[in-house]
């Protein structure tokens, strides 16, 4: 690294990358919580259920990532979806079973499964 | 083999509304296309949605259009069949359900939470250092390093009002400035205390998790400040992903030139390197760690010296804590007035807890200083389950002490929570409940201290045991009011005379409890009950007469056949056999057994 001119062109070009923050309405962003608290709650599999079931239906415009520690332990594993700019949906305690009905309602859709949402889970209740 | 399959239903519903008209413009439209020989179309039986139909799913990827209109079809096929993109107007649209919360954001678990240490955690791949990048990572070095002299960098800090988030809250900004006279001279060190060993505490461990670089980033700001060139991170090995990503993160800094030689092209050289705990609690005291450090055993020595004129290898060196240094690249970004401007007059910025207990939402919340732990816990927590009632929250761990109910009001920050007397400690927050003893939390945490106490001073080596051994008497239901006096006066010697925080810090949990639950002490001494049911020592079991139906199902699961009774007749327990298991009550149909 040789100046800060450097690394903004890498930002840039990470921006684009990444799919938060891009331009693409399209773009899908498949988070998958994968500190200890979600590997140990089973975070390993769904991922890999993730990418088999993007695999299966072709999708390109796709991205499977693992992320950090998302906060709120006891509703492991957690996984957030990001279409485009729209606002992000937070999936919880999730199964290899709910992966693909996610994938198929959801992220080829647009119809969030509700049911399956951090609000359906009784938070606070 | 066929590319996509397209499967129209024809049952009577979509039949009836039209998807023959569907099928024969489909098929015309592809072979208008040329695409005869590589798609599929299907004709099916009912999908179940038969009110939105003419249905269609297109696969492999199984889009579902809806109200299939022939006069769409053109548009399917030259868009979704021809060039893979599907038509997201015509996609069938579930009513949108209004009142369920589906974004985490909006929950009153989240709308509370103000994140500055935890901003990156759930958001980016920590393996990866674009993403890192591309958050506004290694901007704060290169500003550093480009635009701002050491002296200006610890003046940033010190203008935060940022304190040591590690438990003591000693201010960042004074620590980097001891140890900043002669750069270039001497050698000098910076370490990272990740050695997070307080039973229910992880903050430091999804930092290092979930942002490696924020933690690589703030120690290369810290090394430039006070001309340091070499880092140290310690870190227990019982964090084996944590420790992973740390490994991967380094050489990816290392690969970009943000650690190494002549970093952002100026003279500032740095690099860092990991040390792995073994396990010891007292190694995450500073002069214990930097010992470990050295590679000899860990036992801490007296101050001072203070680290900041000699620490790791006789050399000036600084320890922070990772959440401290996570809040770093932030300050410098947004400038210390805009990282003072949270919090309390003398406690700045937020804090992360480890929540965890007796609570609905467990897990990672970072709070601005001056939440309330009511706010905590009936806002953020979303209350203690199963219609009990708070009795406790414990903070700091095996150092801190209890925060009880009459003090839910009492913003959270480093002094307030001193003057109640327990102590911010590094995050860990344990909720208790009217079923938990407040004797018996004493009891384990003293437990924890006396197993990691490394021994090197009497008054904690022996002291704490002392302690422990009259708690057991206590909860054995064989203190006396004369032993609490005894105890809290061993508290203080422990506190005045250790060598070091474990021990000073070690009768803490025995005094809170003293001070706002002595009348459970004095229940355990003088009535000898235990009110929450926890000591066994205490405790007894009855069958009430009136609901005991003489089921016989208590005396059959008694492992040391201490139930005795005819069939439909009133059982009775015999005290002298029964050993407290408390499987006689699980089994009761009835609530006919009670303990006290």
């Amino acid at each position: 690294m040789k100046s800060l001119e450097e690394l903004r062109a890498i930002k840039a070009a990470a921006l684009n990358k990444i799919g938060i923050c891009n331009d693409d309405a399209d773009a899908v962003k498949v988070l998958v919580g994968m500190a200890t608290c979600g590997i140990a709650a089973g975070a390993r599999p769904i991922l890999n259920a993730f990418t088999e079931e993007i695999e299966k239906r072709h999708l390109k415009n796709v991205a499977v990532s693992q992320t950090g520690c998302i906060g709120i332990c006891q509703y492991e594993p957690i996984v957030e979806v990001y279409v485009g700019k729209e606002e992000k949906v937070t999936y919880v305690k999730m199964t290899a079973e709910k992966v693909a009905r996610i994938v198929n309602d959801h992220i080829v859709n647009g119809n969030v499964v509700t049911e399956y949402t951090i609000g359906a889970a009784t938070i606070n209740k | 083999m066929y590319r996509p399959h397209v499967l129209v239903c024809c049952g009577t519903g979509c039949t009836s509304s039209g998807s023959a008209k569907v099928i024969e413009t489909l098929e015309a439209e592809i072979a208008k296309a040329g695409l005869s020989e590589e798609i599929k179309v299907t004709r099916t039986d009912c999908f179940g949605l038969c009110t939105v139909g003419p249905n269609m799913i297109v696969y492999p990827e199984g889009c579902f259009y809806s109200k299939v209109n022939v006069d769409d079809i053109p548009e399917i096929v030259a868009e979704h069949l021809l060039k893979g993109r599907p038509v997201k107007r015509l996609l069938y649209k579930k009513p949108v359900e209004k009142d369920t919360i589906t974004c985490l954001d909006h929950t009153d678990f989240f709308r509370k939470q103000k994140r500055v240490a935890l901003r990156n955690c759930g958001l980016i791949n920590p393996e990866s250092i674009e993403e890192y990048i591309a958050m506004d990572g290694y901007e704060a070095l290169g500003k550093c390093l480009t635009e701002y002299t050491p002296d200006q960098v610890i003046q940033t800090i010190l203008d935060s009002g940022l304190r040591g988030r590690g438990g003591a809250g000693f201010p960042t900004g004074m620590k980097w400035r001891f140890a900043a006279g002669n750069r270039g001279q001497v050698q000098k060190y910076v370490c990272c205390n990740a050695d997070e060993g307080d039973p229910g505490a992880f903050m430091d461990r999804s930092v290092l998790e979930g942002d490696p670089h924020c933690v690589l980033e703030a120690m290369a700001i810290a090394g430039y400040a006070i001309g340091a060139t070499q880092g140290y991170i310690y870190v227990r090995a019982e964090y084996p992903i944590a420790v992973k990503r740390l490994e991967i993160a380094i050489e990816q800094a290392r690969k970009y030139g943000l650690l190494g030689k002549n970093i952002f092209g100026t003279d500032f050289c740095f690099d860092i390197e990991l040390r792995l705990g073994a396990g010891a609690f007292v190694c995450g005291e500073e002069t214990a760690l930097m010992t470990s450090i050295e590679g000899k055993r860990g036992e801490p020595r007296p101050r001072p010296p203070f680290p900041a004129s000699k620490g790791l290898f006789q050399q000036p060196t600084i320890l922070n804590n990772v959440e401290t240094y996570a809040n770093i690249p932030q300050i410098i970004l947004k400038g210390p007035q805009w990282f003072a401007s949270m919090g309390t007059e003398k406690s700045k910025g937020t804090k992360v807890f480890a929540l965890g207990g007796k609570i609905h939402n467990t897990g990672l919340v970072e709070i601005p200083m001056g939440t309330t732990l009511r706010e905590i816990v009936e806002e953020i927590g979303g209350g203690v389950p199963n219609g009990k009632k708070f009795k406790a929250a414990q903070t700091g761990g095996p150092s801190g002490g209890c925060i009880s109910a009459e003090n839910m009001d009492v913003p959270i920050d480093y002094d307030n929570l001193i003057a109640i007397g327990t102590m911010m400690g590094s995050g860990g927050m344990i909720i208790m409940d009217e079923d938990n003893c407040m004797v018996d939390i004493a009891k384990f945490f003293l437990q924890f201290t006396v197993d990691e106490s490394c021994g090197k001073c009497t008054p904690c080596r022996v002291g704490t045991r002392r302690l422990l051994e009259m708690l057991e008497k206590i909860t054995a239901g064989n203190g006396t009011l004369e032993d609490l006096d005894k105890m809290e006066a061993l508290c203080y010697y422990i506190k005045n005379n250790s060598l070091c925080g474990l021990g000073q810090t070690a009768p803490n949990p025995v005094l809170s409890t003293l001070r706002y639950f002595r009348d459970e002490y004095i229940a355990h001494v003088v009535d000898k009950t235990c009110p929450a049911g926890v000591c066994k020592g205490l405790l007894h079991f009855y069958i009430q007469p009136d609901k005991c139906r003489g089921c016989t199902a208590c005396a059959r699961i008694c492992p040391v056949s201490a139930i005795s009774g005819k069939v439909r007749e009133v059982h009775v327990i015999d005290q002298t056999k029964c050993i407290k298991c408390g499987s006689c009550i699980e089994k009761c149909k009835f609530g006919a057994i009670i303990k006290k």
